[in-house]
């Protein structure tokens, strides 16, 4: 009878501390959640700004106050900013990131799989500092060589994010393109199709959902990250005429400004409102992420 | 007529397949030029430094040529210890729960994706919630202890993704065997799951381990951006130049590359980020091939 007992209480003990685990995970999540939501809305709410003055507005300006008494607090140039370098970026990233994911799954394996996919790997975990510093190195001084200006912009932004998110969208295409069932291309050689035939009909078509998976996710980095966007984008907080002028995202707006203010001021939950849109967007790519997902469960159910 | 539109027909398809093969290598073959000037340039650009012991172990300067990163080298390696200490035993919990006990309901499915949405989350912003919760709610200022509790919000959800997969790839039969002999669950998971578990598990930490070394977004506000002088005679644990102290504010490599290049008051500035830049680097494909030697060494052991 103690034995059992025993035994019983081994497991309670065991289930316990494992699920106090999940349950102290769980909890700082949704205190994060709940937090940044809380300051978010305090600039609409106690602050009684707009929200639609706050989305629409294109002059940032958070100490001094417009014509109708308001502090003026347009976010769009930061949206703008962040929307245009996460999308620029992954026009830049995908044709490589896919060409090379389906060279190293379809054409040469043997290499592909046991030399670049790994080495693409260890990119995945660069630092993005690194990232930003090559960009301040390299990518700044040569914009602004042919395109004139300073080169700080959205451009140069854009190109270090494709740089920083080639390695991620590869590697998630690299397994989406294997997990496509070997039948599948065995049947498609057998209809007497070529390789290219074959890939572009049979295996890209299959591997979609994942390789959405993997463009959405390398899209969420390029729109969360912070630094190395903030060191080449010249952080002007007005909707820069070009490509090739300095602008800013919400990330980098965040990075500068949180040091600068005190809690509690205006400018300050203004800042808090620029993270929770972050927050906000990083949750609707996790909800594309886990639609597509189910979508692709289906079709290939 | 009809032969011959089809030979025309396979003609194209095999020009086409040629020219699209050989697309295809270019752009592989880019890629991984590409990879390799960026890695070469910084360690390139980073060497001279990166032999310099005065650079390495030396005190950072500002408004004066010279100067090192000692301190930063240090804080890197020390907060990456203490956040390993907090997130990998959290992480093991929460991962030997979902795998082992999680009864298929609403709240495990919350929990599930709340662990799902942590990881997808951008880097300042849970900087920024570790600015408004530790730092300044918990009171525990610029510290240690703050970033580091920012870094096991990062770090945890990969974990658990990498110890999930871990143990569920260890084979049904060995868990059976020990409920048939009698283990309970608990005992099953420990005496054989995560030994079998363990080169998987210990290769995916290190990995981790690389990631958290290199994260500089979540840290500029909570472990700080400032580096005191460290005295390694002291072990006075609330003296702010003791080095083991958690809670005196540490700079590490990556925030200092961050800041060093957006304040611009540090003379020979280039030389500086780009010799911490190199150091970071090698630090980093250390982790990777420390990882991929001793899980090869692991397994190998174990199924010996």
């Amino acid at each position: 009878m103690s034995k059992v007992m025993s035994h019983r209480s081994l497991e309670r003990l065991g289930r316990g501390l494992t699920g106090s685990c999940v349950a102290i995970s769980f909890a700082l999540v949704v205190t994060l959640i709940v937090m940044v939501t809380y300051h978010g809305l305090t600039t609409f709410i106690v602050d009684g700004i707009s929200p639609v003055s706050f989305f629409c507005g294109d002059v940032w300006n958070p100490h001094e106050t417009g014509d109708n008494g308001v502090p003026l607090l347009g976010a769009l140039p930061m949206i703008v900013g962040s929307f245009a370098v996460t999308l620029l970026s992954c026009v830049f990233a995908l044709p490589f990131a896919i060409g090379s994911a389906i060279c190293i799954v379809e054409i040469i394996p043997r290499i592909g799989r046991t030399v670049i996919q790994p080495v693409i790997e260890v990119f995945v975990g660069i630092p993005s500092v690194v990232f930003g510093l090559i960009g301040l190195m390299i990518v700044v001084p040569w914009t602004a060589g042919w395109a004139g200006g300073t080169g700080y912009g959205i451009f140069s932004a854009a190109i270090v994010l494709a740089v920083m998110i080639l390695p991620t969208i590869t590697s998630l295409s690299v397994d989406a393109i294997a997990a496509v069932p070997q039948s599948y291309r065995l049947g498609s050689y057998g209809l007497g199709c070529m390789r290219w035939q074959t890939i572009w009909h049979v295996v890209l078509r299959s591997a979609l959902p994942g390789l959405l998976t993997a463009t959405i996710l390398g899209m969420a980095r390029a729109f969360g990250e912070a630094l190395a966007v903030q060191m080449v984008i010249g952080n002007a907080t007005a909707i820069p005429d070009s490509l090739f002028t300095p602008a800013s995202t919400l990330t980098s707006i965040l990075t500068m400004g949180m040091g600068n203010e005190a809690m509690g001021t205006i400018p300050n939950d203004a800042l808090w409102s620029l993270a929770l849109i972050l927050m906000g967007m990083s949750l609707v790519f996790i909800a594309i992420v886990h639609l597509v997902g189910r979508k692709g469960a289906n079709v290939h159910a | 007529m009809r032969e011959t539109s089809i030979t025309v027909h396979a003609m194209r398809a095999r020009r086409v397949d040629r020219i699209a093969t050989s697309v295809l290598i270019a752009i592989a073959a880019s890629l991984c030029l590409l990879l390799g000037i960026m890695i070469g340039y910084v360690l390139v650009m980073g060497a001279g430094k990166m032999f310099d012991p005065s650079f390495l172990f030396g005190k950072p300067q500002q408004f004066k040529a010279g100067g090192g990163i000692g301190p930063e080298l240090f804080n890197s390696f020390y907060l990456l210890v203490i956040t390993l200490i907090i997130s990998v035993p959290l992480a093991l919990g929460a991962a030997i729960f979902l795998v082992e006990y999680a009864p298929d309901n609403v709240i495990v499915h919350v929990a599930k994706m709340a662990i799902e949405v942590l990881a997808s989350l951008p880097s300042i912003v849970v900087g920024l919630f570790g600015f408004l919760f530790f730092v300044l709610m918990m009171g525990w200022g610029f510290s240690i202890i703050s970033g580091a509790l920012a870094l096991t919000m990062f770090n945890v959800p990969i974990l658990v993704r990498v110890i999930q997969q871990a143990l569920e790839s260890v084979p049904l039969d060995q868990r059976d065997a020990g409920l048939a002999l009698g283990m309970t669950r608990w005992e099953t998971t420990l005496f054989i799951l995560l030994p079998a578990a363990m080169p998987a598990i210990i290769t995916g930490i290190i990995l981790s381990a690389g990631r958290v070394f290199g994260e500089a977004a979540a840290l500029i506000y909570t472990a700080g951006q400032s580096a005191p002088v460290l005295d390694f005679t002291c072990f006075d644990l609330t003296n702010p130049s003791c080095p083991w102290n958690i809670f005196r504010p540490a700079e590490t490599l990556a925030v200092h590359i961050w800041k060093i290049n957006s304040e611009g008051v540090v003379p020979v500035l280039t030389a500086i980020s780009d010799g911490t830049a190199a150091v970071l680097l090698v630090c980093i494909l250390l982790f990777n091939l420390v990882a991929r030697f001793i899980g090869r060494t692991l397994s190998r052991r174990l199924s010996a």
